[in-house]
């Protein structure tokens, strides 16, 4: 690794200015596992590494306004354990248990995750289907993004140099939904995925069809995806297999994998669109669960 | 160079370090505590794992001053005196002990799993020991090793 200034401000405001005073020669710790995994590989050499642990207020979880709100330095582990999330989100609880190991997620930070922006994470798919929305700061101000438009290319956030995310805001699902994550990996269980899909579903309120749905994908391009053209299709509908392969197919056509070692391009987009069929289906039968529980 | 002050295994320290040391060589180098190892260099594979503030992660990719004003537990805290901890016992007992380059790590993680979960099932221990790699493929006799140092802590 190379030599760099360490500084560990203790307020958000003193954080901000420094990014302003370094710019682009400064990075962001969090919880590390990818920084300092970068820096061992001298792909990342920052002049100043700002670490945000002894930052006050942005390592909780709260309930908040028909939305739950996670700070950008809760961990994963935190997330995954939250009794809070577990009972209003259990999706999203789930979702950050099937993130690598045990070690790695007492470490890796929502917020750091979301900067880091790999496309082959699992939460932001969970997030996106959530309509999830992240949280910025900068010595200017506060903004929110959907969670969609922040991943603008390969290990690319929309973040300037200034910014930092502070939170992400994940609203509740409305009655007669249920949401689901399905993880594909065929290799071993602490990997990336080959293929992720998450999917919520709002049906009307007599239980059988599709209000509103939210299809979203991961590993498969060079960003998290949000399916639009699939979500569509669902707009109105009953759930039967031609609906359900027809999801999978314009999931499909969305996607622009590469080759890799967890499989060809053309083997992640025939799972794309099988991953989504039972994604589907499995946000489906929570839905119904739901609008008969509410009945 | 940046002084950070840090307690390993219940001990006191005051160190002077380079802002770019990770945690793993401020304990081997600086501290000369060796029992951690490093493998892969990556968070993956587990040899070099550690408990900050009671809970386990990867040292390799810990940065020291993450350690500062706080608790390091490593596996040279676990024997007691020429009393080896249940965990270590066990896996001797059990041949979870196979080559022993992931052995310090692997009894580490299964400490931190025994004080988290005193009688885990076989899939809580599987799935906690997921990220501690053994090149040796042991991974039955490190279950029951895990197993026994259950049932010889509640006996």
């Amino acid at each position: 690794m190379n030599a760099f200034d360490y500084r560990a401000p203790r307020a958000l405001d003193e954080a901000l200015a420094i990014f302003q005073e370094y710019g682009d020669d400064a990075r962001v710790i969090a919880g590390g596992t990818a920084l300092v995994t970068m820096m061992r590989q001298r792909l990342v050499q920052p002049r100043c590494v700002v670490s945000l642990r002894d930052v006050e207020g942005l390592g909780r979880i709260e309930a908040t306004n028909g939305a739950i709100r996670i700070g950008a330095l809760v961990t994963h582990r935190e997330a995954e354990t939250s009794p809070l999330l577990q009972e209003r989100l259990p999706v999203l609880a789930e979702t950050f248990r099937r993130v690598g190991t045990i070690r790695i997620r007492h470490m890796a930070t929502v917020g750091g995750a979301l900067a880091h922006a790999d496309p082959n994470q699992d939460p932001p798919v969970t997030l996106i289907a959530l309509g999830a929305r992240v949280e910025i700061r900068s010595a200017d101000g506060r903004r929110e993004v959907p969670i969609e438009e922040f991943f603008r290319d390969y290990y690319e956030p929309a973040l300037e140099p200034v910014e930092l995310v502070t939170a992400v805001t994940v609203p509740l699902l409305p009655p007669a939904s249920g949401a689901s994550f399905v993880k594909f990996l065929p290799r071993t269980a602490d990997d990336y995925a080959t293929v992720a899909v998450a999917v919520s579903v709002t049906l009307e309120a007599e239980g059988e069809r599709c209000r509103e749905a939210r299809v979203a994908l991961g590993s498969v391009a060079t960003t998290p995806l949000r399916g639009r053209a699939a979500e569509a299709l669902l707009s109105g509908a009953r759930l039967d297999e031609d609906v359900a392969k027809a999801v999978g197919d314009a999931a499909r056509r969305v996607t622009d994998p590469l080759d890799d070692h967890r499989g060809s391009a053309a083997y992640k987009r025939e799972m794309t669109a099988v991953m989504v069929g039972r994604a589907l289906t499995q946000a489906w039968v929570a839905a119904r669960a739901s609008a008969r529980g509410a009945r | 160079m940046i002084r950070i002050r840090l307690a390993v295994n219940g001990q006191p320290h005051d160190v002077e370090v380079p802002t770019y040391r990770t945690l793993l060589d401020c304990l081997r180098y600086d501290l000369g505590l060796t029992g951690s190892k490093e493998g892969c260099g990556v968070g993956v594979c587990g040899a070099c794992t550690v408990l900050l503030d009671g809970k386990m992660i990867s040292s390799c990719i810990a940065l020291a001053v993450f350690a500062d004003g706080r608790e390091v537990t490593t596996v040279e805290s676990l024997a007691d005196d020429e009393r080896l901890h249940p965990v270590q016992q066990a896996f001797m007992d059990a041949g979870g002990f196979q080559c022993g380059i992931c052995t310090p790590g692997q009894v580490v993680a299964a400490k931190a799993l025994l004080d988290a979960i005193p009688n885990p099932s076989d899939t809580e221990i599987r799935e906690w020991m997921l990220g501690n790699l053994c090149r040796c493929t042991g991974y039955y006799k490190i279950v029951e090793s895990i197993r026994a140092a259950a049932q010889q802590s509640r006996a």
